[in-house]
């Protein structure tokens, strides 16, 4: 494929043009695959030109807290997040950090398991119009929007907590996990049942032949030679629970606090850029903060992504070896 | 198997009785079997009940009158025509700039990208592209939009946001499509003397079109539903639009700030009090059920597209 596409690229524009053309073809043709040529190329670059400008305009508003001005020291180990402070504004991410995490953690928790499981299930279990069902309602819940997620919990969810737990408020991180577990299980369940497909049918037959039962199967032999694929997704769903930002912020309660229990009101980092960007000063101190928290997020994300990327391309380069 | 000591009468008996260890074996199957299909059911019934919940309680507020009038009262009242329009513009303009963009990406990618480190790289950003936070989008909007590009907080900024957070749906959607046009049919069209370029517009675009088309009625239902992108970038509380007349079809111009049914419903359900429960739930129930129609219209699409294929 390779060498019939170079070859190509050498006919381009040459005498491969019908002779009997009218002499305009001739000189639009190839004029017209010219222009189709750069036109695509700059369209196809565009991804990585706008996550260098994601980066560069995010940098650009957070450069003046956060090459000077910021107490660095504070801003990683201080759990206090007091912007609007009029004595002394503390800008401290710790408490946010650990916020995002024990709400991520908490939703992986409960969308690791239950995802991987239905993955199997769709994947191993289940055929023809079961399995078409079902991969369509995992795609439909993919594509509740992220607000009717945080309505959902704040209306439904948050009362039924009150009642059966007897917690003083129902949006807390109890909450705010179960509802990012919802909210990141697709994914898990797309991309592990992809990585489960991948895996050769001889392998299935070579087992089963064996005389292993399914689940010996499932156990035994899928587990470990889907294994990369199987992290990636999980990979891929932490990605996920850690950007979510409405529903978090509408499930969580927003108080800035490190977390004891599984009741406690918390804040993401997500959740604090979305809640007080709208309140501050345009080139403040407090301003400029929110976009140094939001480099920290694009940070986060874009090595759990980059690992699961590698993870993935690191099994393709296996089969092929 | 072979190994498990059976009596001489019993394998006269049958044979092909299943030996302890197989029945164990068969019994585990079972069980896994079960343990798997429950957790698929846990994923399943919160959609379910979900759906039935929003309605039920919605049920009330729905109908004619309340999709068309227009929120009254600070919004305590009235109906969800303006953010509903304002999602309508917003959708669209997002479309017009992230679909020609995101399809010709997707066309560089499958049929002009050679398998180089630099093709990986791309591949790199379009994946990071769709794993950045919405809210970081946001503030990529807020820095490059609005305030770099002075657009201003509008409908314009709010769109070009949504673009960018939305394009790696129709660039990895696209490329599928085109991947699955058999190699052949360009060969055979490259036979004829055309270029590369003649090819993908004759050939590999009619041929991969409804799938494109697929990918992108998913990024109208993504860009539909998503609140943290336009946020800060153009979307607001409240716009006074018309009640009456052509004008209530078009409030807002490319640099107006504009309202947006997933913003409506975060502001009614968290700034706002005085709501009542059934205003709160109809909106949701519309901005779900717009999403949903528009993805199965997707997935609809889709179907026909295999049974109708005919390579």
């Amino acid at each position: 494929m390779e060498d019939s596409r170079r070859e190509r690229d050498g006919a381009e524009g040459g005498a491969g043009q019908a002779d009997s053309a009218p002499w305009l073809c001739r000189f639009l043709g190839p004029a017209e695959s010219m222009v189709a040529g750069v036109v695509v190329r700059l369209c196809g670059y565009s991804a990585i030109l706008f996550v260098f400008a994601i980066l560069f305009f995010v940098l650009r508003e957070a450069a003046p807290m956060l090459f000077g001005g910021m107490d660095l020291v504070e801003f990683i180990s201080s759990p206090d997040w007091r912007p609007s402070s009029e004595v002394r504004p503390q800008y401290g991410i710790l408490a946010l950090l650990v916020g995002t995490l024990s709400v991520t953690g908490l939703a992986m928790a409960l969308a690791v398991p239950l995802g991987l499981g239905a993955a199997v299930y769709i994947s191993e279990f289940c055929t023809g119009k079961v399995k078409e069902t079902l991969k369509i309602v995992i795609e439909l819940l993919a594509a509740i929007p992220s607000v009717v997620w945080g309505f959902i919990s704040y209306m439904v969810l948050a009362p039924l907590i009150v009642d059966l737990t007897g917690a003083p408020v129902g949006v807390n991180l109890l909450n705010g996990g179960a509802v990012l577990a919802l909210m990141s299980v697709p994914i898990i369940v797309s991309v592990g049942e992809d990585a489960l497909k991948a895996v050769p049918d001889s392998y299935r037959e070579a087992a089963l032949s064996l005389g292993a039962s399914r689940w010996e199967v499932v156990y035994r032999v899928l587990f470990p030679a889907a294994k990369n694929g199987l992290l990636a997704a999980v990979l891929l769903g932490v990605g996920r629970a850690i950007g979510e930002t409405m529903a978090v912020l509408m499930a969580t309660g927003h108080a800035v606090q490190i977390p004891r229990g599984l009741l406690d009101p918390i804040c993401t980092l997500t959740a604090t850029i979305a809640a007080e960007l709208g309140e501050t000063v345009y080139g403040g101190p407090h301003y400029r903060m929110l976009f140094v928290i939001g480099l920290v997020l694009f940070t986060i994300t874009f090595f759990v992504n980059l690992i699961a990327d590698i993870v993935v391309k690191g099994i393709r380069n296996g089969q092929r070896a | 198997m072979a190994s498990e000591p059976e009596t001489p009468a019993a394998a006269a008996a049958n044979q092909f009785a299943a030996t302890p260890l197989e029945q164990w074996k068969i019994v585990k199957e079972t069980i896994a079997k079960t343990v798997f299909l429950a957790m698929t059911l846990v994923l399943v019934a919160p959609l379910v009940g979900i759906l039935a919940i929003l309605l039920v309680k919605a049920w009330p507020a729905l109908s004619l009158a309340f999709v068309l009038e227009n929120p009254k009262h600070y919004m305590t009242q009235g109906g969800i025509w303006a953010p509903l329009v304002g999602t309508f513009f917003l959708v669209l303009g997002s479309l017009l700039a992230a679909a020609p963009v995101g399809v010709l990406a997707g066309v560089y990618l499958n049929e002009y990208a050679r398998d180089n480190w630099f093709t990986r790289i791309i591949n790199l950003a379009v994946v990071n592209l769709a794993g950045v936070p919405s809210i970081v989008h946001a503030l990529f909007g807020v820095g490059a939009f609005v305030l770099a590009a002075n657009m201003g907080r509008s409908l314009m900024a709010a769109c070009c946001t949504l673009a960018v957070m939305t394009l790696p749906v129709i660039i990895t959607s696209t490329r599928e499509a085109l991947a699955s046009v058999p190699m052949s049919f360009r060969e055979a069209c490259w036979n004829l003397g055309a270029t590369r370029w003649q090819t993908i517009r004759t050939i590999v675009l009619p041929n991969s079109i409804s799938g494109i088309l697929t990918g992108v009625i998913l990024q109208v239902s993504r860009a539909a539903g998503e609140t943290a992108p336009i946020l800060f970038t153009g979307a607001v509380f409240f716009v006074p639009v018309a009640d009456h007349g052509w004008e209530s079809f078009f409030p807002y111009g490319p640099g107006d700030r504009c309202m947006a049914l997933s913003m409506h419903l975060f502001t009614l359900v968290t700034q706002v009090s005085g709501v009542s429960d059934e205003t709160q739930y109809g909106t949701a129930v519309v901005l779900i059920g717009l999403v949903l129609v528009v993805n199965s219209l997707s997935i609809g699409l889709r179907g026909y597209l295999r049974s109708q294929k005919r390579w």
